[in-house]
């Protein structure tokens, strides 16, 4: 059953949240073993949400859109008395004293929490293998990474132990493992999304995100989840969501643009994988028979993102991360001045990947290296979003592949970091101008695995992102039952 | 007045002194969060995850702080300008984030300057916005920090909001050094911003001394010195640290950069952290918050809300009256400066009403005493009505109850005496007294004084001391040269 | 390939960020950040004298919120979660050296 549905069903009376969550759990009973999707279950926390959703029904009150609706929440969003932990050892066992805004919302929409999900550690990774808690598995094919950061949220979905997930996004962390895993995953604008008590990587990157089985299930969450929050500075003021009221307006007439540079085209990166650019165009293809007027374009400044993303991403994370000190919360390993105790507990608690970004980050920062490194990047910001500023004059929307591969096999890439960084050539750009975009799945690569199309807009224009995955979702599924 | 301390230094050094004044604003609540801005005795209860810097936790400006920053600027002359907040990142125990959210390159104001109370202009670099840090306690040997067993740390003083005003290095006495901070008092206290109190640490003082040839305009080595807890620490603390500055150089050392820590009890101040431990604080902009702009109207409504600062508040007094300018400084010091100038619009005696209240009003609660009773007091004892000892015991009836002068006097029986009736009694004494008389009125210098003190006392005893010392010497002077 | 990053900047980086690094570790970094800051040459060899830096995608200024009480935690929450809490405080080892 799709969220909408489950929602719609609970709300009239004809299935109760307690049944709805009980066939999750059963799902989450019999697959999570292997797949490892969760850091916590909270059946008993989840229980408890669900009498008191089918509570209000009964009582003739309004549980909210989203009543009954099982929901995983990345563990690196504070849930009041309830751990967090961010997959690292650091924050084990830590418990916050308050809720994030998200989680709050969600719960005044009616949806249950059934689970913290797995993530790379701290956010930091493409594959979920950076986990201080051991690795998830992609549920369609167990020996393959689900993609990351929000490996465990994405796999949920796909796995069923979930009808809707959330996760973050600060260089692609929702939109690959969608893709991945063969699930709808989509990036809010920048600010669209209160970013309180998600626990921070890159501040002026980090967005929180939806997934879901479709594209109708993931507007309705965003909606759900979008709006100014006056506790996070960064939030949009006027935000209205409407992503669910764009769903049926099509595309024709929509100018589509195709990212040359991302997609295979004139000046690509390298790597990203021929039955990758494959499948894109065939979705492009789809969007021009729809009626949409379609072209290439040129965002020149687009291959630069990756290497501006590893400078500005882990200068912000040296110092959001400096925090993890032993003194306040979470880990300490004692020693017998503060400042050892900080390394000692720093050095004991954080995984490599978490130290390496910190090491770059402290370094991109440092007195004499601020201009060339840190300081241009945030130059390249600039360039990028003049470039995206001249061609959204012209085109509406843009298409790119959403991961530059289908998902790898566990282990491939954990020798060399830059094969991992790679990843997020495409989804990269979008968040370093704060826009949004969507991954949708549009068929499989050469080896069977879902292969995702992603869709960008310009800023506060998320309901076109989705107006556009739902004709390339119709399309997908067209293409199969023909 | 000249400046004693002007033979401070040996002959051919000169001073030369900055000041970096850390203030903290009377807001209602912290910068960041809604946590109260008001002392608490029990530790770690006015917290929240902002202030705590609790993982997912984010900043919010206080408007109110902001208002008092640019109020502040505007009261020092400053270029009040769009600004921008940034990190500065360290490690210690009592910085909840392990950085400290301040200004760096872009603060609120820059460019003005302090006027003193002799006319001498001091430079004001800048004035910026900044986080307070919480408070550590060293347990254990003493409570010094080197021999502590343990420390413990409250975070209610983390994220109450400062403002740090920057002087240039301008200022050459000690003197001027201590005037600079009365005045910068006097302006937060006009401003209504601040308590500004240095013994509560509402106000503090760090002062930035070197020193250099007299003549050159070199800037030579200087050394912060911390931990002033008064203005009169500050003399010393400048005193210790010139002198030791002119001990190096004299041996052929120089003194090295470094912050110093000012011991009170010892008089002389201490190296602090050595130079390998020197952080590269790695500043960059906050990407938790957003820019500043204040608008043309912004500063405008603010420079219309000016209230008169101590300099144009001298300046009337002494356009009123010949009195010097301690005098008038210490009346503007206590804020007595309303009453005084509203006594001289009612009609008394300017150099009188100033006088009085310099030696008679030291008082710390003089509400008691209306405009109307203070200048009728005047008005009496210029008329004679009132000794100087009598109009000194009615205003301290004044400040203890308030009332009627006339009244008051009446009261305490203090009638002056009449001048004719008081000749009549001379005359009468005169003549009851005739050797005394031509030992007065012929004698030498000694027989003239010591037969004043006998009439004197005769006419005391007569007029039960309700005689006027002064008019009674006037009138045996006529006398005798009649 | 010439040194990007040197062994002796890896361990003063190490220190400022309060890491302790093995020796290998020191080597693996070296050669890794080394590799980063290779592919991010692109970046730092770009010539964007008039191109002024982007801090943040939002065009969002004077964001600020009224002076007024928000109730604060309650302090057994927070010290619940305190390594090690006393007399409700925040317990330390001792702090050597003054605060910067």
């Amino acid at each position: 059953m799709s969220a909408i549905d489950i929602a719609a069903a609970v709300r009239t009376g004809n299935r109760s949240a307690v049944d709805v969550l009980d066939e999750h759990l059963n799902r989450i009973d019999e697959r999570e073993s292997e797949i490892h999707a969760f850091n916590l279950v909270l059946a008993e926390e989840a229980r408890v949400q669900a009498e008191a959703i089918d509570a209000k029904v009964a009582a003739g009150e309004d549980p909210g859109p989203l009543a009954g609706v099982p929901v995983a929440l990345k563990d690196n969003m504070c849930t009041r008395g309830i751990p967090t932990t961010c997959s690292s050892k650091i924050l084990e066992g830590w418990i916050p004293p308050y809720d994030a805004t998200v989680v709050t919302r969600l719960a005044d929409a009616g949806a249950v929490f059934v689970g913290k999900t797995n993530l790379d550690e701290f956010a930091m990774g493409s594959s979920t293998e950076n986990s201080a808690f051991g690795a998830t598995h992609n549920p369609l094919d167990i020996t393959r990474v689900p993609g990351g950061s929000s490996g465990g949220s994405a796999a949920s979905v796909a796995a069923g132990f979930a009808a809707l997930g959330i996760g973050s996004d600060t260089g692609g962390s929702v939109r690959q493992p969608a893709a991945f895993c063969g699930v709808v995953g989509m990036k809010p604008t920048y600010g669209a999304v209160s970013r309180y008590g998600l626990i921070a990587f890159a501040s002026s990157l980090d967005q929180i995100g939806p997934f879901a089985a479709d594209v109708a299930d993931a507007a309705t969450l965003f909606d759900v989840i979008a709006g100014h929050d006056p506790l996070d500075t960064t939030s949009i003021v006027d935000f209205i969501p409407s992503a669910t009221a764009s769903l049926d307006l099509g595309v024709e007439g929509l100018r589509v643009g195709v990212v040359q540079e991302l997609s295979g085209g004139v000046g690509s990166v390298q790597g990203i994988s021929p039955d990758v650019i494959a499948r894109t165009r065939v979705a492009v293809e789809a969007l021009a028979a729809a009626g949409a007027v379609v072209d290439e374009v040129s965002v020149p400044s687009a291959p630069l993102g990756l290497s501006a993303y590893y400078l500005v991403a882990p200068a912000e994370a040296s110092s959001n991360l400096a925090r993890y000190d032993g003194v306040r919360f979470g880990l300490r390993v004692d020693a017998d001045t503060t400042g050892e105790m900080n390394t000692a507990t720093r050095t004991a608690g954080f995984g490599e990947e978490v130290k390496r970004r910190i090491m770059l980050g402290t370094y991109a920062l440092s007195a004499g290296y601020y201009d060339a490194f840190y300081g241009k990047a945030l130059k390249v910001r600039t360039m990028m979003l003049d470039d995206f500023a001249s061609v959204y004059q012209k085109f509406d929307v843009l298409i790119t592949p959403t991961a530059p591969t289908t998902a790898f096999p566990l282990g491939e890439r954990s020798a060399d970091p830059m094969t991992m960084y790679v990843n997020d050539v495409c989804t990269i750009p979008s968040n370093l101008v704060g826009h949004p975009g969507i991954s949708v799945p549009f068929g499989v690569g050469d080896d069977g695995l879902p292969v995702g199309v992603q869709v960008l807009a310009p800023a506060t224009h998320d309901a076109q992102t989705f107006r556009v995955g739902a004709v390339l979702e119709a399309a997908a599924k067209e293409e199969v039952t023909s | 007045m000249t400046d004693l301390r002007e033979s401070l230094l040996p002959e051919g050094w000169e001073l030369v002194v900055g000041l970096e004044v850390h203030v903290e604003l009377a807001t209602t609540t912290k910068l960041f969060c809604g946590c109260a801005n008001r002392f608490s005795s029990d530790p770690n209860t006015n917290v929240c995850p902002v202030c705590v810097g609790l993982p997912g936790s984010l900043p919010v400006m206080n408007a109110k702080a902001v208002d008092f920053a640019m109020r502040l600027g505007r009261a020092l002359g400053c270029d009040v300008k769009p600004s921008v907040m940034a990190r500065k990142n360290y490690f210690y125990p009592d910085m909840a984030k392990d950085y400290q959210t301040t200004q760096y390159d872009q603060p609120t104001s820059t460019d003005g300057e302090l006027v003193l109370g002799d006319g001498v202009a001091i430079g004001i670099e800048r004035a910026h916005i900044e986080e307070d840090a919480g408070k550590t306690t060293h347990v254990g040997g003493g409570g010094r920090i080197n021999d502590a067993e343990y420390s413990l740390v409250d975070y209610n003083r983390a994220g109450v909001p400062l403002v740090e005003v920057v002087s240039r290095p301008d200022i050459r006495t000690i003197d001027h050094a201590k005037a600079y901070v009365s005045e910068l008092r006097g302006i937060l206290l006009a401003l209504e911003v601040s308590d500004a109190k240095m013994e509560e640490g509402s106000m503090r003082v760090d002062a930035n001394v070197s020193i250099r040839p007299v003549g050159s305009d070199e800037l030579r080595t200087r050394c912060e010195i911390k931990n002033i807890n008064s203005i009169r620490s500050l003399g010393r603390a400048i005193e210790y640290e010139a002198l030791r500055h002119v001990d190096l150089y004299d041996s052929g050392e120089a003194p090295r950069q470094e912050t110093r820590h000012w011991d009170e009890a010892g008089g002389r101040s201490t190296a602090g952290r050595s130079k390998e431990d020197a952080d590269d604080y790695r500043y960059f902009q906050e990407p938790d918050l957003v820019p500043l702009r204040p608008s043309v109207e912004d500063v405008a409504a603010i420079d219309a809300a000016m209230p008169v600062l101590p300099k144009a508040r001298r300046a009337r007094l002494s356009e009123v009256s010949t009195m010097s300018a301690d005098v008038i400084a210490t009346i503007v010091e206590r804020s007595q400066d309303g009453l005084a100038l509203a006594a001289i619009d009612a009609g008394a005696d300017a150099d009188k009403v100033l006088t009085r209240i310099q030696n008679d009003l030291a008082v710390d609660d003089w509400s008691l005493v209306s405009v109307e009773s203070l200048a009728g007091l005047i008005s009496m004892e210029t008329a004679g009505e009132l000794t100087a000892t009598q109009t000194k015991q009615v205003l301290a009836r004044l400040v203890e109850e308030g009332g009627d002068p006339e009244k008051i006097a009446a009261q305490l029986g203090f009638e002056a005496m009449a001048v004719n009736e008081l000749e009549g009694l001379i005359d009468q004494l005169i003549a009851d007294n005739p050797d005394e008389w031509t030992r007065f009125a012929g004698g030498d210098d000694g027989d003239r004084k010591k037969m004043q003190g006998f009439f004197t006392g005769q006419i005391m005893k007569a007029t039960r001391g309700q005689a006027d010392g002064r008019a009674v010497a006037e009138i045996l002077g006529r006398r005798a040269s009649d | 390939m010439s040194e990007r990053i040197t062994r002796d900047e890896v361990v003063h980086v190490a220190r400022l960020a309060r890491l302790r690094l093995t020796d290998t570790e020191i080597d693996r970094f070296t050669e890794q950040l080394g590799d980063v800051l290779n592919h991010a040459a692109d970046v730092e060899s770009l010539d964007v004298g008039d191109v002024s830096p982007t801090s943040h995608p939002l065009p969002l200024v004077n964001v600020v919120r009224l002076d007024q009480l928000v109730e604060s935690l309650d302090r057994s929450e927070l010290l619940a979660q305190a390594p090690f809490a006393e007399a409700g405080q925040f317990r330390v080892p001792p702090v050597l050296g003054e605060e910067p």
